[in-house]
């Protein structure tokens, strides 16, 4: 078994609801409720699950850029939410993130070099100007740019290569671990076939790790080594990923992959429809918390439902695990 | 095979920047049936969604020209018709949907008040009797007790709501044709689901001709009939949707074939297009995909491409010089 990066327990967010004049609470967005998972290294950990459905708060709480309502997350193991301010800026040059849209994650007023380079000087990973040129320009040959584009400004670049400088800030401190938030939605087709090859040469090179969060089956298929199905918050089954798109278990699984694009005119699909849309997090249903869209629901699963856990051929462990009263 | 609804031909409209005038629309002829689905796909700034906008008419100009060819509907020339013959038609005979919901409705006027506008507008209702045509196209897009939601704004309703609150509109009108731009992108999968079956079952009903614009291939799969493939304003590829998804014929289709995540084994590498799209106002010489085709001839460098008719398959055009025949051509495609 290779080391163990990241342990999750039990992570929970729930955003107060303020009202009135004086700001009283009336009521909390659950968020996320009770998830947990452990990331080891070299590995892809996929988050799938649709909006609203808790995976952008889970990669910002699972890295303490929002604080957890409640949990346990051992990173490099330590335990991080009981670092005090210092140790965790230390600590940040670990854990790295990317986002959505590129651009806005980058500053226009900035130059390329100036965007790589500060990370670089604030942690104290570069003594002088020469080194942090050096640094810089061996960044960008990484991440499959030139490095004389270090003088240029973010608009001047196009929406590929925004990204790919945003991975490089990623990249640019030797995190062990990088929360990808979605990295792929802002682009085409063609451009996230590149990014994506992208990643996945940067984790073989520099045995990085991600947290790969993403609403799309087919990326999360081929970039993942293991996936969580959210929903509402929680949980609603976890594989490796070969196990989940062959196996899977839970309805709501079931439901997702089903509503994957074919990918011929003359496939025939089997369609499982799910009737409505995700219920507002403010006041989730009881017990398994689709059972209000769920085609198999009954009155039991009002209740809290069963953990089943079933061995997964792929790794040999008993690690295919799903939340649900059926079989 | 019956006469096409709508006949687009040598459409080409163009952008106005500085001194010069770049087509975003380079040259697009095609046929829409009845009860039929044409899409365009391509990426962003190929001009699919500017096509669209040119046979609505709804390009601002400047910096938009006055779009060239013809589009003829029904006898009539849509490009030639007043502003005020347009209108007829914009919204009652030919309808859009929209990617982005939220920025297609109003956001000051509940949902009730912008169907029940559409309805006094084209059809003459008035009073109850709008209403209720309201409430009865709303009921028909499946969203649940339409007679309360027609009092709702639009950001009271969820993004799938909304995106069905705008199918409502457009076809309450009962239009020949539907134009619907990126109508899923903005939704999640299951939600997509379901509206991609309401809209193609809505379509069945009506008869109507779907002009689908898009960049997924999934949905492509799903929807349709015919498929152009758009690159850089111009047409690349155009066919069946079963003879393209089968005989992929011009690197440009391939390359974006290529690059869909899901069917190589996982984590090995994908086979991306190299390089960037170009910009508008630098389009390549020759064939406009050269720089990065990697079959790429020295012929393709110069020049207007043709149309070829491939062997295979109905009707199945490439604009590629790797299918005109020529030895040379043969050989650099079988590498």
């Amino acid at each position: 078994m290779t080391k163990e990066i990241m342990k999750v327990q039990d992570l929970t967010k729930f955003f107060p609801v303020t009202a009135g004049i004086l700001r009283h609470i009336v009521g909390y967005v659950q968020a996320v409720n009770g998830v947990g998972f452990t990331i080891h290294k070299k590995e892809v950990l996929g988050l799938v699950g649709e909006s609203g459905s808790g995976k952008t708060t889970v990669g910002r709480a699972a890295i303490r850029l929002i604080e957890p309502t409640k949990g346990k997350i051992s990173f490099l193991g330590k335990d991080l939410l009981a670092l005090n301010p210092q140790e965790l800026l230390e600590m940040r040059t670990k854990m790295q993130m990317i986002f959505q849209d590129p651009y806005s994650s980058l500053n226009p007023r900035k130059t390329i070099g100036d965007t790589l380079g500060e990370p670089l000087r604030y942690h104290g990973m570069v003594k002088n100007k020469v080194e942090e040129v050096d640094r810089v320009a061996e960044i960008l040959n990484m991440i499959g740019l030139s490095p004389d584009i270090m003088r240029r400004y973010p608009h001047q670049f196009s929406g590929g290569q925004q990204q790919r400088i945003c991975i490089g800030r990623a990249i640019a401190l030797n995190p062990e671990l990088i929360v990808c938030d979605e990295p792929l939605s802002a682009l085409d087709v063609s451009v996230q076939a590149q990014i994506l090859n992208l990643l996945l040469d940067l984790r073989n090179r520099l045995g990085l790790s991600y947290l790969f969060i993403s609403h799309d089956l087919s990326i999360i298929r081929h970039i993942s080594d293991k996936v969580i199905v959210l929903y509402l918050g929680k949980i609603m089954e976890s594989a490796s990923t070969k196990e989940l798109f062959r196996n899977p278990k839970h309805p709501y699984t079931r439901a997702l992959l089903s509503a994957m694009p074919k990918t011929h005119p003359l496939q025939k699909m089997d369609r499982m429809q799910l009737k409505g849309e995700i219920p507002s997090a403010l006041n989730p249903p009881s017990g398994c918390p689709f059972r209000t869209r769920c085609p198999f629901a009954q009155p039991i699963c009002a209740e809290t439902p069963p953990v089943k856990v079933i061995q997964d051929p792929d790794t040999g462990a008993f690690d295919h695990v799903y939340h649900c009263i059926l079989d | 095979m019956n006469q096409p609804i709508l006949k687009v031909h040598n459409l080409t409209t163009k952008l106005q920047i500085g001194q010069h005038a770049y087509s975003v629309v380079d040259n697009l002829s095609f046929d829409l049936h009845l009860g039929k689905t044409m899409a365009i796909v391509g990426e962003s700034g190929c001009g699919k969604t500017m096509t669209a906008l040119s046979l609505m008419r709804i390009l601002p100009q400047p910096p938009a020209l006055p779009s060239e060819g013809q589009v003829i509907y029904r006898d009539q020339n849509l490009l030639k018709l007043s502003e005020r013959e347009m209108r007829s038609i914009r919204g009652g005979r030919i309808a859009m949907i929209f990617q982005d919901p939220n920025s297609a409705l109003n956001p000051v006027y509940t949902i009730g008040d912008q169907l029940v506008e559409a309805a006094e507008i084209h059809l003459g209702l008035y009073g109850d009797e709008a209403v209720n045509k309201v409430i009865q196209a709303l009921m028909e897009v499946g969203i649940p007790s339409p007679e309360k939601r027609i009092d709702d704004y639009p950001f009271q309703m969820s993004g799938g709501m909304k995106q069905r609150a705008m199918i409502a509109m457009a076809l309450m009108c009962e239009p020949d044709i539907l134009i619907a731009d990126e109508p899923t992108t903005a939704l999640d999968v299951t939600i997509q689901a379901q509206v991609l079956d309401l809209i193609r079952r809505l379509q069945k009903k009506k008869g109507m001709a779907l002009l689908l614009i898009t960049h997924d291939m999934g949905v492509v799969a799903e929807m349709a009939d015919d498929v152009i493939v758009m690159y850089a304003s111009q047409d690349v590829e155009r066919g069946k949707a079963i003879d393209i998804f089968d005989r992929l014929a011009h690197p440009y289709t391939i390359g974006l074939f290529n690059s869909r995540a899901g069917f190589t084994d996982p984590g090995s590498m994908l086979q991306p297009i190299k390089g960037a799209v170009p910009s508008l106002t630098h389009y390549p010489e020759g064939c406009r995909f050269h720089p990065r085709c990697p079959f790429v001839m020295e012929k393709c460098k110069q020049g207007q491409i043709p149309d070829f008719l491939l062997p295979q398959g109905d009707d199945h055009r490439a604009k590629c010089l790797l299918y005109d025949g020529t030895r040379e051509s043969e050989e650099r495609r079988k590498k």
